[in-house]
């Protein structure tokens, strides 16, 4: 029932974003909003599903992907490859192909340390997000170095590639992220019964019967990619897994993901999209779209991190 | 049968089982008592694979558990952990559901809903069905995870300090359960339990551990001798039987003296 409603102020939100005022030159104007319509669409089904797996495998519901310094990695690697090839090379290349190389080395790698921070034999919330946090800002240092560092057409082409944002997808990505992301879904899809148990805690899910070590290796590949893919599209967005998560769980009223995930995604696809619209026509481009989200996601943030410390 | 073999769980320096080989065969209620640091949860989660060991094996009925996988060990053995605390809420009967994961793999079929419903009658909280378990005490949430393990429907049942946080009447009301399961239902219940009378009153064997080793193991007139728990518990007591029961005295002088 809930979803259904949801789905249907989805829909709405993207007709009316799609349709409303489109002016003269209609066929223009709409193949420009149907791209930007479909890299809002594939951020926020990202950034949605990928928070509440994390979630689910970490076992709370406070610390997000980006949260942890995932989407930092994914710029790190960016960096580091245009630090190493050089703009030439990496301006010829088919972005594409760029694309594929860096979610690549994105999953191998986030995967494993990842599982060596989350994998640990006591598993400390407060260890994990502080572990987390330091990391993230390593990460970013080490980012800021190395494109201070970097030769200023290098730079140029990198900044070219890192400042996406709600407003300027990049839209030769799209294709690929949408086939992307679909194959990680397929796979999240098919273990969200494995996922409710998760959500039990390791001991339980073993007890169970889950084999736990590949289920959370699975998970966590999911959520490299997706995370990759929402960062490649519009850089890194801090809060917003956060805001959608928690009110797809107030929304679920239940524990089984088969409802959850598709209410977040349902709930950030409306966020995203309605407030897209709001910022173009209400408030004429004055804000910026990552900067409200970002701000209810921080409040959301902080008025769970003060609630669970009562 | 479940045996262990030279089995041997070390953190760092410390080792917290050692070299341990105890046999705990099919049927009956078998208590593991011992005093605190014993080793004996620990011993509880080596044998049910929530902890690796560092050396050492483990066989249920003459197979190796390692080399089941866990899926199948699932349906053979259930163990109910001393704390269950989860970042989801959960309805009574949801919880109690998981209990069928291993058979059903989240696609409860009728026979599954039987299965929890017999579990819940069996427990007596059927009543409880549709509350959320972090809104229930901790007498009844004990009973509903019991429930949980029970609908896991596995012939060995491992449970680490079950009375723990139960008032006396609940505590006595759940070894009853666990006799009862034992007895009716042919189950094998392992369990980790402090308060020696109660391992008294309702166990047929008696596994006693000290430092990480065993210090007695037997039936249970074997083992509750005034020597042997005296020695395990490094304390004076003294054994009674009245009424057909021992009872195990251990709060020193009385004040009526």
């Amino acid at each position: 029932m809930v979803l259904i409603f949801l789905a249907a102020l989805a829909s709405g939100s993207t007709l009316a974003f799609l349709t409303i005022d489109l002016g003269q030159n209609w066929s223009y104007a709409l193949g420009l909003r149907t791209q930007k319509l479909a890299g809002l669409l594939l951020v926020a089904y990202a950034i949605a599903t990928s928070t509440v797996v994390f979630q689910t495998i970490t076992e709370n519901r406070i610390l997000t992907p980006s949260i942890l310094g995932f989407d930092a990695f994914y710029i790190l690697i960016q960096t580091i490859l245009a630090f190493g090839f050089g703009h030439l090379s990496l301006s010829r290349m088919n972005p594409q192909i760029l694309f594929l190389l860096q979610t690549g080395i994105m999953v191998g790698a986030s995967v494993s340390i990842y599982r060596w921070m989350l994998g640990g034999r006591k598993r400390d919330l407060q260890f994990v997000a502080l572990a987390g946090l330091m990391f993230g800002i390593l990460l970013r240092s080490v980012s800021n170095f190395l494109q201070r560092v970097i030769d200023p057409g290098e730079f140029a082409v990198l900044q070219d590639r890192m400042f996406a944002s709600f407003n300027l997808v990049h839209a030769d990505l799209l294709g690929i992220s949408a086939i992307l992301i679909g194959l990680a879904s397929l796979i999240g899809w098919r273990m969200r019964r494995d996922l409710d148990v998760l959500a039990l805690g390791r001991e339980t899910a073993i007890s169970l019967g889950l084999d736990y070590s590949r289920s959370v290796r699975v998970a966590l590949f999911v959520v490299s990619v997706l995370v990759s893919v929402s960062t490649a599209l519009v850089g890194p967005v801090t809060f917003f897994g956060l805001l959608v998560a928690h009110l797809a769980y107030r929304v679920a009223g239940t524990h089984r993901h088969a409802f959850i995930l598709p209410a977040a995604v349902f709930i950030a696809s409306i966020t995203l999209i309605a407030g897209q619209f709001m910022l173009e026509r209400l408030f004429a481009f004055t804000t910026s779209l990552s900067i409200v989200i970002e701000f209810f996601g921080g409040m959301v943030f902080l008025f769970l991190i003060t609630r669970r410390a009562t | 049968m479940i045996e262990t073999r030279a089995l041997t769980k070390r953190y760092g320096e410390a080792v917290v089982v050692d070299n341990v080989s105890v046999g705990i065969p099919r049927g009956g209620v078998t208590s593991i008592i011992g005093p605190n640091g014993a080793g004996k949860s620990t011993l509880l989660s080596l044998i049910s694979r929530l902890t690796p060991p560092t050396s050492g094996a483990v066989t249920i009925d003459g197979t190796n558990i390692a080399s089941i996988p866990s899926r199948h060990l699932a349906k053979l053995l259930s163990i109910l952990r001393q704390d269950n605390h989860f970042s989801v809420r959960l309805t009574v009967s949801d919880l109690v559901a998981f209990g069928r994961y291993p058979y059903s793999r989240g696609h409860l079929t009728p026979e599954d809903h039987q299965h929890v419903d017999k579990a819940l009658a069996y427990l007596g909280i059927t009543g409880l069905k549709a509350r959320y378990v972090d809104e229930l005490s901790g007498g009844q949430r004990q009973r509903v995870f019991l429930a949980m393990v029970l609908c896991q429907d596995t012939d060995y049942l491992l449970l680490d300090e079950p009375l723990n946080s139960l008032d006396i009447k609940h505590a006595a009301i759940t070894m009853q359960l666990l006799r009862r399961a034992a007895d009716e239902l042919d189950k094998t219940i392992v369990t980790v339990l402090h308060d020696i009378n109660f391992a008294a009153a309702h166990s047929d064997r008696v596994i006693g551990m000290k430092d990480g080793r065993i210090f007695c193991d037997g039936r249970l007139d074997d083992v509750f001798t005034t020597d042997c728990l005296s020695n395990l518990f490094e304390m004076e007591m003294s054994i009674q039987v009245w009424q057909k029961q021992t009872i195990i005295n251990y709060f020193g002088p009385s004040r009526r003296d």
